[in-house]
């Protein structure tokens, strides 16, 4: 077989060979690892960086598909929660930078990993992006907290994308599961969603659609929105209350060819330079040094002066690791797949509310209540949520059996299915509880 | 004996290409879908797909959509198609290189493009809203995913409905003409039955095509429908869920099914003709008042099928363009961003491309020679096989490429075989050559056994009968299969995103995505998206010129 392929290989086309320095798997654009690719090679001229752009799901898979003969030296992205899983792989090796200036923590988060196998560079924190002419010629507000997009002037005007799909959009959702409670937070979720327009499936869609005026409110990390102001859009952003600050990572990756290089790479990320570099108007994200801010623009959110961001909500990123696959399994199944009945639902209840507004009535009143409760009803709880074995269900590798004691033989489709019949039947009575109280008003 | 021992060996050789670059790295994917917890073959995977509810329906979407996206593509094309060959059309040639153009575009952009024009907040309704005070939901939900596929997808059926009605012999039309038949009874006894072919090798590419498409219901964020949840489930963050396979596994099955019924649609009727090269259908002048509604019609279709570049050639141009029925200003600052460091993605396409399209219409040329025209043993397979890569998820084949070359090391480099430019190559060629396949298989049954019989009775050995009468017989056809499988490979990204190693081996697809994630990226994006069209453009314009050059010459000589 291999003789046959060698054969093949042999026969086809000479091959071009580059000079590679250092290879950085990222799954930033190219307007942000361009100009750090630009700045890096500009000091170090006999250094080249490669940079090959996946988006951080498909970089995982290929630096995970690729560990037996490896040619990559580092992966560049923003969740931790990506890097936490190459780390639980054994994909990444420790490194820690002798940069000076970078305090411990930003926000609540530390930087860094403290087992030392990623750096952090820069913070992210996720907030509100709104389209100005948008909002002008709908009548609506400028939404400041989360609780703001439960509103009913909101319906059909936001839009969010998927945390299993956008590993920042996962620390989003998590937020609000920490910063209000489990059952609270997604009762949140689950009322902001009823508003949205559509649920993305890539987490760039979402500034995309605001950008464009597709939807007026879009649920975002803050670059998204700091860069579309920057590059002149007619979009605005903020953070609110319940947020969290993380930073977006580095690290080496396990076998990398130039770890030297590597190494600079890093340093130089770390570096007064690097840091600057963040600040360029189509990048826009928040500096781990705090002496950078100096030379930031007006307005420019300051996280180490303006202490109430992303200072509000003590991220647990154990909790967040130990239930990751089963809140996003869980998000898709009530909100991501099941919008239309969400959406329906909802809608149902802000006719009859409307109503109720004008005429009072204890029987209508009391079935918008249960309505209500049903769309935040949950198919599982919180304690069952939280459960390690439970979690194993969901768990990426395919444990030998006796790994999965309590849950033996529980498929994630098995599960999924029945939550599905759950949640669909709470939506479908909610609907017509709201349509009974309306017929009572 | 030489035939057979020629045959023979060039079918054992197409079988092993096949087995190696699609059977294998498919295989090595879709073995998950069979194991349990344990890692022991079960069928439970199977089973919990037809209990969930979620799934049901989202096969049931899939089928929906990919059924109404031929209904509409089939209103786009028909006319396009009808028009231009039948009737002395001014610009025949243009509109039908126009008509294929929304082929060679990524469909994420084509997508963007499309919002632009036709979203709830787009320019045409921004326009209504103003005007009338009503928008019409071109874009929303199942019908914005049937939209797009159809303007993204009816040239499939345009081309080879353009081939087969311009391979129609003439003297069938002036036979049936003598013989009284007229207007619609000979359209229905003539042309509609010769033009079938083509029409259902076109129909049934885009229902293929729709049905596995990935890219645009998710630009859409539609979930419920099969390839995005197989992809949401693959390619989810840490997560390794059987059932993404499983729905893989059920795509490939259902579009194997699909192949067959239009199979059986043509069910053994002969479409060949024994004469060849007639010069296509009689050309016809139309009257004033045919003219001016054939005109419109042909107008209006292609505004519709054009929209995308002319929303993205505003983008290209334009400042910021937000809830704005045009941008706000114009500038070429994205063209000047890219021009300069962005040429080496242009140059990796076309080189990509034109390989694999070779490769393609070389194993296309024999495949349909073998299944139509031999006895060999196991040729159907060999049919089956090479089209069901059109079945197989681009993301799905991409990560079977990276476990099943991964570990070979490439004796030029010493790098892994996976990460060299040749396979991105490959995996093109493989996932087009059902396009070219398609084309030569409607080629060859037009063509009758008769000529090779005679020319084989007359001591022809098969090297010649492929030489002089084959493949200059099937030109029009080959390299139809070329232009599809050249230019669709182009857009190509969900296989080819996950191959590229480094920027400097990337195609041009790769680089307009990885400007399109970013807010200041969507200008140069737009440019280089543009740049690209172009120059396909241009490709598709000079092969269908000399299309039309060569059938006109064969036309004159047979028949004069």
């Amino acid at each position: 077989m291999k003789k046959i392929l060698s054969l093949i290989v042999a026969l086809l086309f000479a091959t071009q060979t580059f000079a590679q320095n250092v290879v950085v798997v990222t799954s930033f654009p190219k307007d942000l690892s361009g100009k750090f690719k630009a700045a890096f090679e500009k000091k170090h001229p006999n250094i080249k960086v490669e940079i090959v752009g996946k988006k951080t799901t498909a970089g995982i898979k290929y630096i995970q598909e690729t560990k037996s003969n490896n040619t990559t030296d580092l992966f560049w992205a923003s969740a931790p929660d990506a890097f936490e899983v190459l780390k639980g792989d054994g994909l990444l090796q420790k490194y820690t930078s002798k940069a000076k200036g970078i305090p411990s923590k930003v926000g609540s988060y530390p930087v860094n990993d403290p087992a030392g196998f990623y750096t952090g560079f820069a913070a992210a924190g996720y907030g509100m992006m709104w389209n100005k002419r948008y909002l002008k010629a709908n009548k609506l507000p400028v939404p400041s907290q989360w609780s703001d997009l439960t509103k009913p002037v909101y319906f059909g005007h936001v839009g969010m994308s998927a945390p299993s799909r956008s590993g920042t959009t996962h620390l989003t959702v998590e937020t609000w599961l920490q910063g209000v409670g489990f059952n609270k937070g997604w009762a949140l979720s689950k009322e902001m969603a009823a508003n949205f327009k559509t649920v993305t499936a890539r987490s760039f869609g979402v500034p995309d659609g605001v950008n464009s005026g597709d939807f007026g409110v879009g649920i975002v990390i803050d670059f998204f929105g700091l860069s579309s102001i920057g590059s002149g859009f007619p979009v605005g952003f903020v953070y609110p209350e319940v947020s969290t600050l993380v930073p977006a990572n580095i690290g080496i990756i396990t076998n990398a060819p130039n770890k030297k290089n590597a190494q600079k790479f890093i340093d130089f990320l770390l570096s007064t330079k690097g840091q600057e570099t963040l600040l360029d108007p189509k990048i826009r994200r928040l500096p781990v040094n705090p002496e950078t801010y100096s030379k930031a623009p007006k307005d420019f959110p300051n996280p180490f002066k303006d202490k109430s961001i992303g200072a509000k909500v003590k991220f647990d990123v154990n909790l967040s690791k130990s239930r990751y696959n089963l809140v996003n399994s869980l998000f898709d199944v009530m909100i991501t797949y099941r919008l239309d009945e969400l959406r329906s639902a909802m809608a149902a209840v802000y006719k009859a509310e409307a109503k109720l507004k004008k005429k009072d009535n204890n029987k209508a009143r009391a079935l918008i209540q249960e309505a209500r409760a049903l769309i935040a009803a949950l198919p599982i709880s919180e304690a069952k949520a939280n459960d390690a074995e439970y979690n194993k269900i969901f768990k990426k590798k395919r444990k030998k059996a006796k790994d999965i004691e309590k849950y033996k033989g529980t498929r994630q489709a098995e599960v999924e299915a029945e939550w599905d019949k759950i949640v669909t039947k709470n939506y479908s009575t909610a609907k017509k509880k709201a349509e009974q109280a309306l017929k009572l008003l | 004996m030489f035939r057979n021992l020629f045959l023979n060996s060039t079918s054992l050789i197409i079988g092993i290409f096949l087995l190696l670059f699609l059977v294998i790295p498919i295989v090595q994917v879709f073995y998950v879908s069979f194991l349990d917890v344990n890692g022991d073959f079960t069928l439970v995977n199977f089973s919990d797909f037809f209990k969930n509810q979620l799934f049901i329906e989202s096969l049931y979407n899939s089928f929906y959509v990919a059924f109404f996206s031929v209904v509409l593509a089939s209103v786009f094309a028909l006319p396009l198609a009808y028009f231009t060959s039948r009737f002395n059309f001014r610009g025949s040639v243009i509109i039908q290189s126009l008509g294929f153009i929304p082929l060679i575009m990524p469909p994420f952009v084509g997508a963007v493009a499309m919002k632009l024009f036709f979203g709830t907040n787009g320019s045409v309704n921004l326009l209504l809203d103003q005007y009338f005070g009503f928008k019409i939901p071109f874009m929303e939900g199942l019908n914005g995913v049937i939209f797009v596929e159809a303007v993204h997808y009816f040239p499939f059926i345009l081309i080879n409905l353009i081939t087969s009605l311009n391979n129609i012999d003439k003297s069938m039309e002036e036979s049936a003409q003598s013989l009284g038949s007229k207007g619609f009874g000979l359209f229905k006894r003539i042309v509609l039955p010769l033009s079938m072919p083509g029409y259902i090798a076109g129909a049934s590419l885009v229902f293929l095509k729709v049905f596995d498409d990935l890219g645009t219901p998710l630009l859409l964020d539609i979930n419920n429908m099969l390839a995005p949840q197989a992809y949401l489930r693959i390619s989810s963050i840490g997560i390794n869920d059987p059932m993404g396979y499983v729905i893989a596994v059920i795509l490939v099955v259902t579009s194997i099914l699909a192949v067959w019924v239009a199979k059986i649609a043509l069910g053994g009727k002969d479409y060949s003709m024994l004469q060849k090269g007639g010069g296509g259908m009689i050309k016809r002048e139309m009257k004033p008042r045919q003219k001016i509604t054939a005109y419109s019609v042909v107008g209006l279709i292609l505004f519709l099928v054009l929209s995308p570049h002319i929303a993205l050639t505003l983008l290209s141009f334009g400042t910021i363009w937000s809830f704005s029925v045009v941008p706000d200003a114009y500038t070429l600052s994205h063209y000047k961003s890219i021009i300069f460091d962005n040429s080496i993605f242009i140059k990796n396409t076309m080189l990509y491309c034109t390989i694999a399209a070779f490769i393609d219409i070389v194993l296309a040329f024999f495949i349909s020679y073998i299944v139509l025209r031999t006895k060999i043993k196991g040729r159907h397979l060999l049919d089956y096989i090479a089209m069901s890569a059109i079945a197989i998820p681009g993301l799905v084949l991409g990560i079977g490429y990276l476990r099943t070359f991964n570990a070979f090391t490439n004796p030029l480099d010493d790098k892994p075989l996976a990460s060299w430019w040749f396979m991105i190559v490959l995996i093109l060629a493989v996932r087009r050559l059902p396009y070219a396949l398609r084309a030569a298989n409607a080629a060859l049954m037009q063509i009758s056994k008769f000529l090779e019989e005679s020319a084989e009775s007359l001591g022809a050995r098969k090297v010649t009968i492929f030489r002089k009468i084959l493949v200059p017989l099937m030109t029009g056809g080959l390299l139809a299969g070329f232009i599809t499988s050249f230019s669709t490979a182009t857009v190509e990204l969900s296989a080819t995103i996950m191959l590229v190693s480094t920027e400097t081996d990337a195609p041009l697809a790769y680089g307009i995505y990885s400007y399109m994630q970013t807010a200041a990226g969507r200008g140069p994006g737009a440019a280089l998206g543009m740049i690209g069209v172009l120059i396909v453009a241009v490709g598709t314009y000079f092969s269908q010129t000399i299309i039309d050059k060569r059938y006109k010459k064969t036309g004159e000589t047979e028949n004069g």
